[in-house]
């Protein structure tokens, strides 16, 4: 893994035909920090990642430290599921950065693919097909491509929304791990109890920020409910 | 008595053999491209594209009468430039690319009809729409098999990103920044193997042998390069097939291939290994542990 520069956002708006998703957001996140996004629904917590992810144009401020080592889960993969690939192919998506187009996949590689398969829990289904995973399964394959794109900086859009308990909390340790090695992560969460828990920090924003930094200062009673009032006034204006 | 009906045709006469190797090329370049066509959901995307030839392929005609090269060049240009327009409407408009195709091919097309119908005889036309497989020329050999090893080779270089955009399309933009340029080159595979197949088969079949064989693999392999292997056999095997019911009972040589792609297509949805009708209503029993 390269060095992880840090990641800062600033005066960064966002918007969708003028309407914007993301308003005047400052701030930071230091390299190698755990960071929940959380906020009502059209808060702009997705925008801002597919921001960093440098997926939509900018209408406003910069991102600085977010280049090429990012690796990115949104939250409704387009994954075809009728496509005919086998898992291990699919988790080997990952190794794009190392292979591009033409180098082969070594054997090396193909160690890494199976290992990070037996990290979530995979193990044995290399060659089954993708169409064959549950929701969970197919969540822990991406999570294990996740891994093998090694990135510094990974961003994760709702990666606990369509997995069961059980499935939620191995991944979740798969993040932990994530961020024991020094990785920057973001990921953007509904669940409170699961933030309070395991993230370190917390972006809590309805369109622009209402409070960022340890999460025991962010989930606040007044903060949430700021968030929530935020949230709606813009709701009335656009 | 086998020999006869089956290898003789081919030893004895020069226009049935050149009528196989044109097949074969055919089926090398078509086989792989009809498997993404149908992988990509693209099916009757390339349906247009083949009408959308015909005006370039008219225009041609027009020019310098049935030559081979211009009627091609004038097709690649038609179709290329039905396929960008399409594309770019698509993106920068709220139509959708599917749409926004039909609508342009649809004007090539009548613009094609009415070039030929009124400057050529209805000879001519047929010619054009159907195709002489029985009359390839060296030339058209030569052209045909350029481009099968052109697609073959340009697949080869994209194979992994285009694979990457069927099945995952939000990863490749994530991770190399954009598809675009993998969907136009394919997108100018798809034209210049129509523009091969119309020499032989005409531009309203060009596709069967593109598109049936593809279609039928689905039903029997599970992954890409199993799917394109057994199309291009396929295809091969309806084009040999097909030349025969035509020789042996004198029946137009482009439609006897297609339908005989057909028949493998119908066949394989009744009796194929995957999810085809017979899995469906007399499958197997499930495993128990």
């Amino acid at each position: 893994m390269k060095p992880v520069p840090p990641l800062s956002v600033a005066d960064l708006t966002v918007a969708y035909d003028r309407v914007p998703a993301v308003h005047h957001l400052t701030g930071s996140f230091a390299p190698g920090s755990l960071t929940a996004i959380i906020g009502p629904n059209g808060a702009g917590k997705s925008t801002l990642l597919k921001a960093i992810a440098g997926l939509v144009p900018l209408s406003e401020g910069r991102i600085d430290g977010a280049n090429g080592n990012i690796a990115y889960l949104p939250q409704l993969a387009e994954i075809d599921r009728s496509f005919p690939i086998t898992v291990i192919d699919a988790v080997s998506l990952g190794l794009w950065r190392e292979v591009g187009l033409f180098r082969a996949i070594t054997g090396e590689h193909v160690k890494r693919a199976r290992a990070a398969l037996t990290a979530v829990g995979l193990g044995g289904f290399e060659g089954r097909q993708v169409g064959a995973l549950s929701a969970g399964q197919l969540q822990r394959a991406l999570f294990a491509r996740l891994m093998l794109q090694d990135a510094g900086l990974i961003l994760l859009d709702e990666p606990f929304a369509a997995v069961d308990e059980r499935t939620s909390a191995d991944l979740m340790q798969l993040v932990e791990g994530w961020h024991r090695e020094g990785r920057t992560v973001i990921a953007v969460l509904h669940d409170l109890e699961r933030v309070r828990e395991s993230f370190p920090e917390t972006l809590l924003m309805a369109r622009e920020p209402v409070a960022w930094g340890a999460t025991a200062n962010v989930l606040t009673p007044e903060n949430l409910r700021r968030a929530r009032y935020v949230s709606d006034a813009w709701g009335d204006a656009a | 008595m086998i020999y006869d009906a089956l290898i003789a045709p081919f030893v004895d006469y020069g226009f049935m053999r050149r009528a196989l190797i044109a097949c074969f090329a055919l089926a090398l370049g078509g086989g792989p491209i009809g498997t993404f066509l149908v992988l990509r959901r693209m099916s009757l995307m390339g349906d247009a594209m083949s009408h959308a030839i015909l005006p370039g392929a008219a225009i041609g005609f027009l020019i310098a009468g049935l030559s081979l090269w211009t009627m091609s060049i004038g097709g690649l240009i038609a179709g290329l430039a039905v396929a960008f327009l399409a594309g770019i409407i698509s993106r920068v408009t709220a139509l959708r690319e599917d749409a926004s195709l039909a609508g342009f091919y649809l004007i090539s097309l009548a613009l094609g009809v009415l070039i030929v119908s009124t400057q050529g005889s209805n000879i001519d036309l047929l010619h054009v729409l159907f195709g002489t497989i029985l009359s390839v020329t060296d030339d058209a050999l030569i052209l045909v098999a350029s481009i099968a090893t052109l697609s073959i080779v340009t697949l080869a270089l994209i194979y992994r990103p285009l694979v990457i955009e069927c099945f995952d399309p939000a990863f490749l933009r994530a991770t190399t920044g954009g598809g675009t340029v993998w969907h136009f080159i394919f997108l100018v595979l798809v034209v210049v193997n129509l523009v091969a197949g119309f020499q032989a088969l005409g531009t309203l079949m060009a596709l069967g042998l593109m598109m049936l064989p593809a279609a039928a693999a689905r039903f029997w392999a599970g992954a890409v390069w199993s799917l394109a292997a057994l199309s291009t056999t396929l295809a091969f095997l309806s084009g040999f097939a097909g030349l025969l019911l035509s020789y042996n009972f004198n029946l137009p040589s482009g439609p006897s291939i297609i339908l005989t792609a057909g028949l493998v297509y119908v066949a394989s949805i009744l009796l194929g290994t995957r999810d085809s009708v017979r899995t469906r209503y007399f499958p197997r029993a499930h495993f128990h542990d």
